[in-house]
């Protein structure tokens, strides 16, 4: 009943993209949701488990991708969310602080 | 004496260190494994992987900042089913568990080693510490032989958790033969103060050979001397005090801004290889980034960048100087950066050849693509002139005028589609000594003397033969004299001028730099410290002394 579905995409930017240490704050972040997380380097797949470490540095995406999220389950809403937010924050890393990307909301 | 071997190699860490020759060319003990049925098999890699996760997880406990997050990356990668799934297939259809797990884990190191892309492929030393930590716990093995301490490491690559097993606080260093000065074991190097050397120029067996004779490795020439003589010895010794005093030195004063004893204000600058390098640096380290090279964003597999990738890069660098100027050079391929799809194969002299500017005006499709990137990028600058765009390899007057012509098209072309953009600077690096002699001919907004070219073109003394290195003095006097003129006619036209080859990061050279008139370098991240010290030691002859600029020493 409670089956959500839900999509979203974000621009990875930070310069080293989709790596060894951003992979890791990625799965971490995929695992907190109950929901089935996947995302992909193309609107239309392959979609990749968000929630494997060694599928998701396999995916190898560099900085100037465009990650595509797709997610099903009880909190797929707040899980696509999550996910694309942490990488409009770049992963948080060593930033200038902008304090400008504090409202991203629920 | 005679039996002294001098290798060079590109210093990833800088210092200087001595001691003996420690050669590892081992492979994980998995030697005599009973195989038993599938599932055993698998129950047997099952305990492999479970004691490996709990050896790293001890080690995760003990580390904080950088080692941390490696081996947390380490941590999460092993503790992923992922991992052992091909593995499992194979010990299932009848392979014993430590070939399938070494087959497995060889095939994933190899699609990150073949990524083309150079921060993917550093990773690949993580994969192989993961592979051997399970081999060895295959075996039973304690972890392989530990380094003691005080040894000069020599290997192919270094996995982190054997860096982090050494004590390095009572010296050593490291010389790989292969490596990339973007690999986690480098970055520890940095982090741990450890003189590292990477890409060695000799193979392991070289080194296997004279395994724990005395040894030198200098980071800032980039040399290994095995069996040094004693001349050898006294020079190291000489350089690695001076080092040291200025190291001490340098290290309080890095956010200052650089002058001479006498005051003069001198310019430094940081030279980008890849934005990853700036992750970890404080703006205020610098003047700004005197030369981006835009090389790594084509070198990734995948075909060339497009608009918005570029474009994403350059706002980064941008934002990143925070205001300061940010200097970005349009695509040198050629030479000895050869770009598959773009440059030409099988040039009798590639560095006389097409590279640079002149290979960017044959494929005005791919230059076009990278200066409308670099003006969209313009527009995030806080000042129109923040953003310095710079060609490599002009040679002629009409080049220079081609390419401005070609950014003036893309212009108007981003203008009518209402695409928000600026005007770049649009300057030349002087590196051809065609453009040195008559730079006066040049209507450039700026100037960048590329030195490392410019010496190797001026003194017919290949960058890349050592046999001719003597000749290449970045400072002879026809380097000086070509750099005067530079300076002079940038200081009438009242334009920026600037050095961003290795030079600038010398203190041997940096005295007749500024003596030339220069007073604005551009060197890598790892030197600025070095460089504004060796800046604080130059005393300049006052303005009145020096009208003829000519005499000298």
């Amino acid at each position: 009943m409670s089956q959500e579905e839900a999509r979203g995409a974000a621009l990875l930017v930070n310069p080293i993209g989709l790596h060894a240490r951003p992979s890791v704050k990625f799965t971490q972040l995929a695992k907190t949701f109950a929901a089935q997380v996947e995302f992909a380097l193309a609107g239309d797949g392959p979609w990749i488990d968000a929630k494997s470490p060694v599928k998701v540095m396999r995916a190898k995406a560099p900085r100037g991708t465009t990650l595509h999220f797709r997610a099903s389950g009880p909190d797929a809403q707040a899980a696509v969310a999550a996910m694309v937010a942490l990488i409009e924050r770049r992963f948080d890393e060593a930033e200038p602080p902008a304090g400008s990307s504090a409202e991203a909301g629920a | 004496m005679t039996n002294e071997l001098r290798v060079r190699g590109r210093s990833a860490a800088p210092g200087f260190a001595q001691g003996p020759l420690f050669v590892i060319d081992d492979a994980p003990a998995t030697a005599d494994r009973r195989v038993g049925a599938p599932g055993e098999e698998l129950a047997a890699l099952d305990a492999a992987i479970a004691a490996a996760l709990e050896g790293l997880g001890r080690l995760v406990e003990g580390a904080s900042g950088t080692p941390a997050e490696i081996l947390g990356f380490q941590l999460a990668i092993l503790g992923d089913e992922e991992l052992a799934a091909p593995a499992r297939e194979a010990i299932a259809a009848g392979r014993p568990a430590h070939v399938a797990w070494r087959e497995a884990l060889d095939a994933e190191i190899a699609g990150y080693a073949t990524s083309g892309d150079e921060a993917f492929a550093a990773r690949a030393a993580d994969l192989t510490d993961i592979r051997d930590r399970v081999l060895d716990a295959f075996a039973g093995a304690e972890r392989r032989a530990s380094i003691p301490p005080g040894m000069l490491v020599v290997a192919v690559d270094l996995p982190p958790s054997r860096f982090l097993a050494v004590d390095w606080g009572r010296g050593g260093a490291i010389a790989l033969t292969g490596g990339s000065s973007t690999s986690h074991v480098a970055m520890l190097a940095r982090s741990h103060g450890v003189p590292m050397l990477v890409g060695v120029d000799a193979t392991l067996q070289d080194f296997a050979r004279r395994a724990s004779q005395p040894a030198l490795l200098d980071a800032e020439a980039g040399e290994l001397i095995v069996a040094p003589s004693g001349s050898a010895r006294e020079a190291f010794r000489r350089a690695a005090a001076s080092y040291a005093r200025a190291d001490e030195a340098s290290r309080e004063r890095i956010r200052e801004v650089a002058r001479t004893a006498d005051g003069t204000r001198i310019e430094v600058h940081l030279n980008v290889a890849d934005p990853g390098e700036l992750e970890a640096l404080d703006p205020a380290i610098c003047d700004g980034i005197g030369l981006v090279r835009t090389e790594f964003l084509f070198e990734r597999s995948g075909g060339l960048p497009d608009e918005d990738e570029q474009l994403a890069t350059y706002r980064r660098l941008v934002e990143w100087a925070d205001g300061r100027p940010v200097t970005i050079r349009t695509l040198d391929a050629g030479g000895d950066k050869p770009i598959p799809g773009l440059t030409i194969d099988g040039e009798s002299h590639p560095f006389l050849g097409m590279r640079g500017l002149r290979l960017s005006l044959a494929r005005p499709d791919v230059f076009r693509v990278q200066l409308r990137a670099l003006a969209r990028a313009a527009a995030y600058a806080r000042d129109p002139g923040q953003l310095k765009v710079m060609l490599p390899m002009v040679t002629l007057p009409r080049e220079l005028e081609a390419a401005r012509t070609i950014l003036e098209e893309e212009l108007r072309t981003l203008a009518a589609a209402g695409v928000r953009h600026a005007r770049p600077r649009l300057g030349i690096m002087v590196e051809v000594p065609a453009a040195a002699i008559a730079a006066d001919d040049f209507a450039a907004d700026f100037f960048s003397i590329g030195s490392n070219d410019l010496v190797q073109y001026v003194a017919a003394a290949g960058r890349d033969n050592g046999a001719v290195a003597d000749l290449a003095d970045p400072v002879q006097p026809a380097m000086t004299r070509l750099i005067r003129g530079i300076v002079d006619v940038a200081r009438a036209r009242g334009i920026d001028v600037s050095l961003c080859g290795d030079a600038g990061g010398d203190p041997r050279a940096l005295p007749a730099l500024l003596q030339a008139g220069l007073r604005s370098v551009s060197v890598a991240p790892p030197r600025v410290a070095r460089a504004k010290a060796a800046i604080a030691a130059v005393r300049l002859p006052s303005p009145a002394a020096n009208t003829d600029g000519r005499h000298g020493d």
